[in-house]
């Protein structure tokens, strides 16, 4: 198993989000998380790659538990890549120097070999020329395209997306979709928080609807999409289709 | 010209430019100091350690609560009483002004890390960088961009208050110039180049923060 989550609470104070998780995501997989907003599908992301404090219960990443206070918890994200909603580019940094800092930094590796690895990713995200300016002057859709280049900068295992489209004007969303469904492509072990429906059923091999800190149903897309079982799951897709 | 060179304004330049050069040079290695224990105090401002958020906490409010003629005096006299020592008036001098706009930088240095947006830290960390490389590749260089209108800001105030130490007869810029009107009784003329030197470096300053500011802006 890429992830393995075992019986996962987290809560914010008092707040209870998330109320015992139990997921399995292999390797290779597209797993997609669907829906409404407070159900905790985000905080359930973060908590992949501890960005969120574990509050109880076991995160695996390839074996290694994320709960082991003895887990060095920087290797493990360093094979975890991670979208945000609001890109988080590095402002006072290029284009380039975004995508370079972590092998740079991270791994190590000599500034022009970094640089000459970035190129190829530039290229796959559609961004070839604009290796030299700053993320200001890149539209939302660009920018989100560099976000997922930086992360693959670190040739991650497993990549995280949380909500990637959901600050993206509607006609930009096509081409950050499009450089997603290449890497599910790849064979890129894929875990996506998302609100489009149609790149869900389409691209995910397995779909998660949550709902009040828990996973409510989970299914291939044809089943959970064309003959969701929860009430609540059909109650979700009734609005949102 | 001789009506030019020999009026007080002109005479007492002598004088000024001679108390100008302390008061820089006060204001200058004061504010390097100054800058050195803004940083640490704060950050440890930031520190979720209670105790280093604590003993920060009471260093920034006991300089910003109390005046600095009594901080310079403190620093003068009471310590100098306190440990049978005389420290030297210029040293005394620097150790105000860093310990006095230290206070000040460190809650500049805290607003400006603290202002910076939660998901660059969580970007940085999340392609493997650790806490102090986050905080020295992302978080600071951003941070630092936005401490220089503040900074520039308290280098004005700081060059200001270099003028209290008159009161220990520091040769800086106004003793100086009281210096000049106590032997010739010209105060006025004194007075006046006096606040025409303050103002060739304050206000060439506060006009090159407010272009800096607005290019920030954007």
């Amino acid at each position: 198993m890429m992830i393995s989550v075992r019986d996962l609470h987290k809560s914010f104070g008092s707040v209870e989000v998330l109320k015992g998780i139990d997921a399995e995501i292999k390797e290779q997989e597209v797993v997609c998380v669907i829906g409404p907003s407070g159900s905790g599908k985000s905080t359930f992301l973060r908590c992949l790659n501890l960005l969120e404090e574990v509050t109880s219960g076991e995160v695996y990443i390839e074996g290694d538990n994320l709960t082991d206070p003895k887990i060095n918890i920087n290797e493990v994200r360093s094979r975890v890549g991670m979208v945000f909603q609001h890109f988080n580019l590095f402002p006072h940094r290029t284009v380039l120097e975004n995508i370079t800092l972590g092998p740079i930094k991270v791994k190590g590796i000599k500034k022009k070999d970094a640089e000459e690895a970035a190129l190829p990713l530039l290229e796959k995200v559609g961004l070839s020329d604009k290796a030299d300016v700053y993320p200001e002057s890149l539209s939302g859709g660009q920018k989100q395209r560099v976000a997922i280049a930086r992360s693959l900068a670190m040739e991650p295992r497993i990549m995280l997306f949380d909500e990637p489209t959901s600050a993206l004007d509607p006609e930009l969303v096509g081409d950050v979709l499009e450089v997603m469904k290449d890497l599910a492509k790849e064979g890129m072990t894929m875990v996506v928080v998302t609100h489009e429906m149609g790149f869900a059923r389409e691209v995910g091999d397995r779909v998660l609807f949550m709902d009040e800190g828990v996973i409510m149903e989970e299914d291939v897309p044809e089943n959970l999409f064309g003959n969701p079982q929860n009430p609540r799951t059909q109650e979700f897709l009734s609005k949102v289709l | 010209m001789d009506f030019i060179t020999e009026s007080h304004y002109y005479r007492v330049m002598p004088m000024l430019f001679e108390g100008l050069v302390w008061t820089l040079l006060i204001t200058g290695v004061g504010l390097i100091f100054g800058f050195i224990l803004g940083a640490i105090f704060g950050f440890a401002r930031l520190s979720k350690n209670k105790l280093i958020y604590g003993l920060a906490t009471v260093y920034v409010e006991v300089v910003r609560g109390t005046p600095i003629l009594a901080q310079i005096l403190f620093i003068y006299f009471g310590l100098s009483d306190l440990m049978g020592v005389n420290i030297d008036k210029i040293t005394a001098s620097i150790i105000a002004i860093a310990i006095n706009a230290g206070a000040y930088i460190a809650e500049i240095v805290r607003g400006a890390v603290y202002s910076i947006d939660k998901g660059q830290d969580e970007a940085g960390r999340s392609i493997g960088l650790t806490r102090n490389q986050t905080m020295r590749y992302i978080i600071w260089p951003q941070a630092f961009r936005r401490m220089i209108p503040p900074l520039g800001n308290q280098f004005v105030i700081s060059l200001k208050d270099t003028s209290l130490f008159s009161v220990i007869a520091v040769g800086e810029l106004l003793y100086m110039g009281q210096q000049y009107y106590g032997a010739t009784f010209a105060a006025f003329e004194a007075l006046t180049m006096v606040c025409i030197m303050y103002l060739v470096i304050t206000v060439p300053t506060a006009v090159y923060l407010r272009r800096v500011e607005r290019r920030l802006d954007v």
